[in-house]
C-alpha cells in the first residue's frame, strides 16, 4: 500500500510538470491557434536560466523562480511579435516549419555553448531531505514542487473562469472573431497569453533543474509527450489539458511500477483510446478539431 | 564536407601527376607500400548526440594526436607518409553508421575506421569492415559480440566492453559482501548485455539479484525504480543508464534517500564526463570500473595535458584509447611496411605492448580483443577533488588476464 501511494505521489509530481508545460500550450493554441514546438525549447532555457544565473552572480534558486520566467516571457514577447504572430493567418505547415525550426536553433545553440553534458545544479537547503507522512517519506523538493505545481494550475484555472480578464481571454480563445466586434482587441491580448504561456514552460524549467539532468535535449523528449496530453485533454481545453497531463503521469508511473514494459507507450494508447471515444479530446469541443 | 573532399581529389591529383611526370623511385615506392599514396584513417563517431561528450570530437582528436606523433618519431623513415584523418558523425544510428563507413571503405579509400560507439552502430560497422576486408578498430563501443558471434579477421576491440565492466564492478562488490543487488537498466542492447554480464558474476559469487527493471531510453524520472528499491531493500542498486540517463538516475538515488536506507549505488559504465555533470559531491563514494582515467599516472597525465591543451577539457577513457588504437595501428603499418590491411592484420595479432592507455597489453589473436588491465575505481570525496575532472580514485587493478573474458566459443577466425 505504501509503494502504491508513493507511486501515486510520483505520478502526481511528473502530472505536476505537464501540467505547467500543457497549460502554456493549451492558451497559446486556444488564443493564437499556433502549435508552439518550441515549448520544449523553453522548458529547457528554463532550466539553463537558473543554472547560469547560479554560475554568473550566485543567484539562489528563489530569485531565479521569479527573474528567469520573466526574462524568458520578455524574449517570447519579441519572438511573438516579429515571428509567430505573422503564423496566424497562414497554412499550419508553416507554424510547424517555424516553431521547430526554432526549437533546434535554440537547442543547437545551448549546445554550441554548453555541450550535451548535464549541469550540475543544486537544490536550495531548505528543500533538502525527505518529510514523513507516517509510513510514507517522500522527497521535500518533490514535494513542494507537487504542491507548487497544483497551487498554480488552480490559480491559472480561478483567473481564466473567476476574472474579468480570464472571460476576455477565454472569449477570445473560443470565438476570436465574435470577441473582435465587441471592440476586444484580440490581437493586444495575445502578447500577455503567450508571455503567460513562455513563463509557466520556463518556470516548470526552473524547478526542474535541481532534480532532472540538466541538458540542451531536455526538451525535445518532453515536447512530444506534452502535444499527447493537450491532444487527449483536447486541443485548446485548459481544464482538459490539466486534467490529461495529471492523468498522463499517473498512468506513466503506475505503468512503470506495475508493467515497465509498457511505461513508454501509456500515453499513447490513452491518446489512441480517448480519441477513438471522444474525437475531440476529454474536453475539446468539435469545433476545436477542425 | 565538400571542401574537404575537393581537397582530397586536388592532392590525389597531385600525386597521380607527380608519378605521371616520373616523380622519382621514392614517389613510387610509397605508392607501392601505402594504396594511393597516403594512409587513410577514419573516425566514426556520434557528433552531437548522447554520447558525444565521451567520444566525438575528443576521439577524433585522438586520433590526429596519434598521427602527430607517429609522423614525429619517424620522420622521413615513416612508411605512410601523408596520412589523411577523416570523421563521420553516425548519430548513434545503425544505418547511418552504414552508409557513412561504406561511403568512407569504398569512396574515400579509408584504410582503417575507429571509435564507432554504440553497440549496434558498431556492429554494422564490423560487418562493412569484413566485406571491404580493412582494418576496424572499435574502441567506444561495450558490445562483446564484437569479439563474439560477429567477430571477424578485420575487427578489434579495443577499450572496454560489458564483460569487463561486470568482471570489475558485480564480482568485485559480491566478493566485498554485497550480495542483494538490484539492476535498472535503460531497455536495448548494451543495457540487456549489461544486466546479463552483471547477474553472471553476481550468482557466481554466491550473490543474488532480486529484481530487474528495464526503463525507457532516453529517461528522465526513475522515481519508480526508486520507490520499487525501497520496498526490496536490496544491498546494492546498480544503474546501467549512460549519458544524462545517469544524472537523473544518481540525482534520484540522492533525493529519495537510497543511500540513508544502506543502499549501496553501482554504475554499470562511467566516465569522467558523467561525474562532471551530476557533482562529485553527489557521486563521491560510487565504485565502478574502469580501463584508464586521465589522473592514474604521470605518462597519462603528460597526454592528458596535451589533449587539454587541444581542446580545453580533460579525455576520457575512450579518447585514451582511440589515441592507443591508432598508434598501435601505425606501428603495425610501420612493420609491415605496407596499409595492406592483411598484412596488418598478422601484426597486430599475437602483438604484446604497453602504451599511455593499455598497461600489460595483448592483442589475442583468437578473437581480436586487446585484453589490458582494468581498475576498479571510486569517486573521490568532493573535499580532495583538485580541479575538474579529476574524480577518481584508484581501489584495485585488476590483471589483464582477469580483466576480460576468455575467447568466446563462438568466434571462429578460422
Amino acid at each position: 500500500m505504501t509503494t502504491f501511494l508513493q507511486a501515486s505521489l510520483n505520478g502526481l509530481v511528473s502530472g505536476g510538470f505537464y501540467a505547467l508545460l500543457a497549460i502554456g500550450l493549451a492558451v497559446i493554441y486556444g488564443m493564437l491557434r499556433v502549435a508552439n514546438f518550441a515549448h520544449g525549447a523553453v522548458y529547457m532555457l528554463g532550466a539553463f536560466g537558473a543554472v547560469i544565473l547560479y554560475d554568473m552572480f550566485g543567484t539562489p534558486f528563489w530569485a531565479a523562480l521569479v527573474v528567469v520566467p520573466v526574462v524568458i516571457a520578455a524574449g517570447g514577447v519579441v519572438v511573438e511579435r516579429t515571428l509567430i504572430r505573422r503564423l496566424v493567418p497562414l497554412d499550419p505547415v508553416y507554424n510547424f516549419l517555424l516553431t521547430f525550426g526554432l526549437a533546434l536553433i535554440i537547442q543547437d545553440l545551448v549546445r554550441l555553448n554548453y555541450g550535451v553534458v548535464g549541469q550540475p545544479y543544486a537544490k536550495p537547503a531548505a528543500l533538502e531531505g525527505r518529510i514523513n507522512f507516517g509510513p510514507l517519506e517522500y522527497p521535500t523538493y518533490q514535494f513542494v514542487v507537487l504542491i507548487a505545481s497544483i497551487a498554480l494550475t488552480c490559480g491559472v484555472w480561478l483567473a481564466l473562469n473567476k476574472t474579468k480578464v480570464g472571460m476576455v481571454v477565454r472569449a477570445a480563445t473560443e470565438r476570436p472573431s465574435l470577441t473582435e466586434a465587441f471592440g476586444v482587441n484580440v490581437n493586444v491580448w495575445m502578447i500577455p497569453v503567450f508571455a503567460f504561456g513562455v513563463a509557466l514552460a520556463a518556470l516548470a524549467g526552473v524547478m526542474a533543474a535541481p532534480m532532472r539532468s540538466v541538458n540542451s535535449a531536455m526538451g525535445a523528449d518532453i515536447v512530444i509527450i506534452l502535444f499527447a496530453v493537450i491532444i487527449i485533454g483536447g486541443m485548446g481545453s485548459v481544464l482538459g489539458a490539466v486534467l490529461a497531463a495529471y492523468l498522463v503521469g499517473f498512468l506513466q508511473e503506475l505503468a512503470q511500477m506495475y508493467v515497465p514494459a509498457a511505461a513508454g507507450a501509456t500515453t499513447f494508447i490513452l491518446m489512441a483510446v480517448v480519441l477513438a471515444v471522444r474525437p475531440s479530446g476529454l474536453l475539446g469541443r468539435q469545433e476545436a478539431a477542425r | 564536407m565538400n571542401r574537404r573532399k575537393t581537397a582530397v581529389s586536388i592532392a590525389a591529383t597531385t600525386a597521380l601527376g607527380v608519378s605521371a611526370c616520373g616523380g622519382g623511385p621514392t614517389a613510387l615506392g610509397d605508392d607501392q607500400a601505402i594504396s594511393n599514396g597516403k594512409l587513410t584513417l577514419a573516425v566514426v563517431t556520434d557528433m552531437s548526440g548522447t554520447y558525444s561528450a565521451l567520444t566525438g570530437k575528443g576521439s577524433l582528436e585522438a586520433v590526429k594526436m596519434a598521427v602527430d606523433d607517429y609522423q614525429e618519431k619517424y620522420g622521413s623513415d615513416a612508411v605512410a607518409q601523408e596520412i589523411e584523418v577523416l570523421s563521420a558523425d553516425h548519430q548513434n544510428e545503425p544505418d547511418i553508421a552504414n552508409t557513412k563507413a561504406r561511403e568512407l571503405f569504398d569512396r574515400q579509400g579509408a584504410d582503417a575506421i575507429f571509435d564507432v560507439p554504440s553497440s549496434a552502430a558498431a556492429l554494422a560497422v564490423a560487418d562493412l569492415a569484413e566485406e571491404f576486408q580493412r582494418i576496424y578498430i572499435n574502441v567506444a563501443a561495450g558490445s562483446t559480440d564484437l569479439t563474439g558471434s560477429a567477430c571477424n579477421e578485420y575487427t578489434y576491440h579495443w577499450a572496454y566492453d560489458t564483460e569487463m565492466l561486470a568482471r570489475g564492478s558485480a564480482a568485485t562488490l559480491t566478493q566485498r559482501g554485497e550480495k542483494n543487488w538490484y539492476i535498472v537498466y535503460p531497455d536495448y542492447q548494451f543495457g540487456q548485455d549489461m544486466t546479463a554480464a552483471f547477474t553472471t558474476h553476481i550468482e557466481a559469487n554466491g550473490g543474488k539479484v532480486l529484481g530487474t527493471d528495464a526503463t525507457p531510453f532516453p529517461n528522465d524520472n526513475f522515481a519508480a525504480s526508486m520507490t520499487k528499491a525501497l520496498e526490496i531493500k536490496p544491498d546494492v542498486i546498480a544503474t546501467m543508464a549512460a549519458g544524462s540517463d545517469l544524472t537523473n538516475f544518481v540525482k534520484q538515488y540522492n533525493e529519495f534517500g537510497l543511500a540513508e536506507a544502506g543502499i549501496e549505488l553501482a554504475v554499470g559504465a562511467m566516465f569522467d564526463t558523467d561525474v562532471e555533470s551530476i557533482g562529485a559531491t553527489q557521486m563521491s563514494g560510487t565504485l565502478y570500473t574502469t580501463d584508464w582515467f586521465w589522473n592514474q599516472d604521470d605518462e597519462a597525465r603528460e597526454w592528458a595535458d596535451d589533449f587539454k591543451a587541444r581542446l580545453d577539457v580533460r579525455p576520457t577513457a575512450v579518447h585514451a584509447g582511440d589515441y592507443s588504437a591508432a598508434t598501435q595501428y601505425l606501428e603495425a603499418v610501420q612493420r609491415a611496411g605496407t596499409d595492406d590491411a592483411d598484412a596488418v592484420a598478422e601484426e597486430l595479432d599475437g602483438h604484446e605492448f604497453e602504451d599511455m592507455f593499455a598497461r600489460n597489453a595483448r592483442v589475442r589473436s583468437e578473437d581480436h580483443r586487446m585484453i589490458h588491465d582494468s581498475y576498479l575505481t571510486v569517486v573521490k570525496e568532493a573535499k580532495d577533488v583538485q580541479e575538474a575532472f579529476d574524480y577518481t580514485e584508484l581501489v584495485e587493478t585488476i590483471p589483464a588476464d582477469e580483466a576480460f573474458g576468455p575467447p568466446s566459443s563462438s568466434c571462429d577466425l578460422g
